[in-house]
């Protein structure tokens, strides 16, 4: 990237805006940490969050943003992954509750 | 002049485009961080797993003093990593080695609170395999998580330092630190599942 297109970019006070940004999301989980809430609704929540802490590093702390094509193939490929990764979650219900099978 | 370029010579024109119009080098770091992704996925849906599924899971962390400075710091070191490789983009070596250099020290100091969150833990009785606060697992899952993402700090802050170095020799260019930079903002974004899934849900109410 050449210096001109640093700038084009939005360069350093791009930069703040989204440290700025993950500062204030960090700040957001350690508050849900502490709500009176059920673990199940504060997992759902944090996991929002840090999703969205993620996409914002990527785009922009690793620049995925500037290249549309490794973008779309890095998305695809992590969710497609990620998602995959889901296939078990209802065992552990099972083991915890006994069922379906123990009823 | 690189070999590659000496051996095509007048052909060169003929070479396919890299994928993505992204540099080999910089393509091998995303394989690898798409790759790394899958691994700590992969811990911590086990982990969310075996939490779902054990009652009484134990909630052993009373303050968020430690883990805050830690997320502060981590975050904070991506920022000096960004404003390295500007400097190093826009031509300014001495600015983009210091910068990195700063990078690597944040990386320090977060490995050393993070030891000292382990000795607190190991004070108090908790070991790979047992913990005084309920299931063994526990302590497992906490470890391994952690120690897998210690591990990778570590390794990146030898990354930096070494990579600077060469910067700073001549050796290496932008790109190389660019590259780097990948690296380290992945760790810092594997944090960021870290922290609420592994700290945050355990937290003592």
């Amino acid at each position: 990237m050449t210096t001109a297109e640093t700038q084009k970019n939005g360069g350093v006070g791009k930069d703040l805006i989204v440290y700025g940004c993950l500062m204030a999301l960090a700040g957001i989980q350690f508050v849900i940490a502490y709500q009176e809430i059920s673990a199940s609704q504060m997992f759902v929540r944090m996991l929002i969050v840090a999703c969205v802490e993620a996409a914002l590093a990527l785009l922009f702390f690793m620049h995925l943003w500037e290249n549309r094509g490794l973008k779309w193939f890095v998305l695809i490929f992590t969710v497609a992954v990620i998602l995959g990764m889901q296939y078990g979650w209802t065992d552990s219900f099972r083991i915890l509750d006994g069922a379906p099978w123990a009823k | 002049m690189s070999q590659a370029e000496v051996t095509m010579g007048a052909h060169s024109g003929l070479m396919e485009e890299p994928a993505f119009r992204v540099p080999a080098k910089k393509m091998a770091m995303w394989l690898f961080i798409i790759a790394d992704s899958a691994t700590f996925a992969g811990c911590l849906v086990a982990y969310g797993f075996i939490r779902n599924a054990t009652p009484d899971w134990p909630r052993p962390f009373h303050g968020i003093t430690n883990v805050a400075l830690m997320t502060l710091i981590l975050l904070t070191s991506s920022l000096t990593m960004l404003f390295g490789v500007r400097h190093a983009q826009m031509g300014d070596k001495a600015k983009a080695f210091r910068w990195t250099l700063i990078t690597a020290v944040c990386g320090i100091i977060f490995a050393v609170l993070h030891i000292r969150e382990w000795m607190r833990m190991i004070g108090e009785g908790a070991t790979l395999f047992h913990n005084p606060w309920g299931t063994p697992l526990f302590s497992s899952l906490f470890f391994s998580i952690t120690g897998l993402h210690l591990l990778h700090v570590t390794g990146g802050v030898i990354a930096l330092i070494a990579v600077a170095l060469r910067y700073q020799g001549g050796r290496y260019g932008a790109d190389d630190l660019e590259i780097t930079g990948l690296y380290w903002h992945f760790v810092d974004l594997v944090w960021m599942f870290v922290v609420p899934l592994v700290y945050l849900l355990n937290l003592a109410h």
